[in-house]
């Protein structure tokens, strides 16, 4: 068994220097950890150089270069490589330029600004790398892959091209604190794996794929990701497992050109239910849109928000009680956090009672998450008259023709779209 | 009166406005992804890139100047909760 405090040799002259941190049970407020993380660091010697890749959290700096201290000299460092500029990576950053002054330190572009107000050092020198740049450490080459938006815009990747070894940030890591280091010794962290993707990559899914293209023809023999297991046996399967996740499956469903329309509907009297079902049939009379109707009722813990994720149109209804929507819509609508709806279409409707301030509500929070809420939303009072049902009809219909497209290159006047809304 | 005309691109739809009109006014009839905080120029919720026809915009006040500079906003971005359309064609991405 390792001491506490040993670096651990990956691969002959590449060692892991990071820090366990077992305690943590919840990271950013957002995420769960039942076994804590670890935030990997790594040094790479070379003939004519050695390199650290990430850094640590700054409360667990001294495990940090205590390790470090064992396989090298801080006047042997020409190099420093930041894959993500966040504290949990770049907290020990600022001593370790400090103690190897003459460093250089190499980052993406958009790290640049992260950097500077985590250094506040005008005269702080750095190298901007992209894609395709080299840095050699003598018998040893470092390339960059920049990987933006996994999970932050200044993320990217490192590969040891002579090892194949891929230092991949907070890609293909998890948070599970587990001292053996290795996947192959490691207790069981295929729940911390999928977690972590889906916490904090789904958002950034089409990213994912951006990146993928250009890492999938890598050939791997180890990925040394910056939290969690390094993965050294099977490292393409995680790849693969990227892949897998990141992969749109409606297609598969349904014609690769259809449309997808979802409406959600709660009802407590049936009213919002039969305006569910108006919408619907407006919806379904647009050919080349695949229409679903939902009871969010029945919702709970189903997983509605991976059919979002692939929909192109979303559709709510809600009574109004109290001056507000329910609380399984919200809680709908905050779901949608781990996942990208921006510019997907966005309607709402619903019954009411003396006030019907949910529609608005949830038309505005619609907007806030950035989709396009291009027809007015339908409300009626109580039991919704015939006329009302007609107009929920054209929503559907309306909201499928901007689906399909065919209400594009639309010219229309102010007055014309004063009318239409009829507020 | 003199009119302009305003593309929402990723709605496709051209509105013909009176010239003066803000574009808050016209991107919230249209239903477009733009979310306003402060409606008053001064949170920079509302930033909207302006694809083309920046020409016939409004000039930037120097508060709304200020206000992109500090949201690190490019060159053709404008608050929509400000800028108004004076005439010709105008594009812009929401
Ligand atoms: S809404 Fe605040 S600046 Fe426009
Ligand atoms: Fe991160
Ligand atoms: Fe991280």
């Amino acid at each position: 068994m390792k001491t506490a405090l040993e670096a651990v040799e990956i691969t002959p002259g590449t060692h892991w220097i990071g820090a366990l941190d077992p305690g943590l049970r919840e990271f950013d407020i957002i995420l769960k950890t039942a076994n804590g993380t670890t935030y990997n660091s790594y040094c790479v010697r070379g003939s004519q150089g050695v390199a650290v890749i990430d850094t640590v959290k700054a409360s667990h700096s001294d495990e940090f270069f205590a390790r470090l201290e064992q396989v090298a000299r801080y006047d042997e460092i020409s190099t420093i490589v930041l894959n993500h500029l966040e504290p949990d990576h770049s907290g020990a950053l600022p001593e370790l330029m400090r103690r190897a002054p003459q460093a250089k330190l190499y980052i993406s572009a958009k790290a640049q600004l992260m950097l500077k107000a985590l250094v506040r050092d005008s005269e702080l020198d750095f190298t901007i790398v992209q894609t395709g740049d080299t840095v050699t450490l003598g018998d040893r080459t470092l390339r960059f892959f920049s990987t933006p938006f996994l999970h932050w815009p200044d993320t990217q990747c490192t590969l040891l091209e002579e090892q194949q070894i891929l230092f991949s940030g907070d890609v293909f890591g998890c948070h599970f604190c587990d001292a053996r280091l290795f996947n192959d010794r490691v207790g069981d962290f295929r729940f911390s794996f999928e977690y972590y993707y889906q916490h904090i990559m789904r958002p950034f899914r089409e990213h994912v794929l951006v990146a993928l293209e250009l890492l999938e023809p890598l050939t791997l023999k180890l990925i040394a990701p910056a939290h969690g297991p390094i993965l050294r046996e099977a490292p393409r399967s995680y790849v693969q497992r990227y892949r897998q996740l990141a992969s749109p499956l409606l297609p598969n469903e349904i014609g690769a050109h259809d449309k997808s329309l979802l409406i959600f509907y709660i009802s407590s009297y049936g009213n919002t239910a039969r305006m569910a079902q108006a919408v619907s049939e407006g919806a379904e009379t647009i050919a080349g849109v695949r229409v679903s109707l939902y009871d969010l009722q029945a919702g709970g813990d189903l997983p509605f928000v991976d059919l979002i994720e692939e929909a192109d149109g979303i559709v709510i209804g809600s009574p109004t009680i109290n001056g507000d929507a329910v609380k399984p819509v919200w809680d709908l609508l905050s779901s949608l956090a781990v996942i990208k709806v921006s510019d997907k279409l966005g309607g709402a409707f619903g019954s009411y009672g003396w006030s019907g301030e949910a529609i608005n509500m949830i038309e505005d929070r619609l907007r806030g998450l950035k989709l396009r809420v291009p027809v007015k939303g339908v409300r009626a009072r109580l039991i919704p008259a015939a006329e009302e049902l007609e107009r929920c009809h054209d929503l559907g219909r309306q909201l499928a023709l901007h689906l399909t497209g065919s209400l594009a290159n639309r010219v229309i006047s102010m007055s014309e779209l004063l009318a239409n809304s009829h507020e | 009166m003199p009119k302009a005309n305003v593309t929402f691109e990723k709605l496709g739809i051209t509105v013909s406005v009176p010239a003066g009109t803000r574009l808050i006014e016209i991107s919230e009839k249209v239903g477009a992804s733009i979310t306003y905080g402060c409606r008053e120029g001064e949170c920079g919720t509302c930033i909207m890139k302006i694809t083309s026809g920046m020409e016939y915009m409004s000039e930037r006040s120097v508060l709304e100047n200020q206000v992109l500079q500090d949201n690190m906003a490019g060159r053709n971005d404008r608050l929509a909760c400000q800028a108004q359309v004076l005439g010709g064609d105008i594009s812009v991405k929401a």
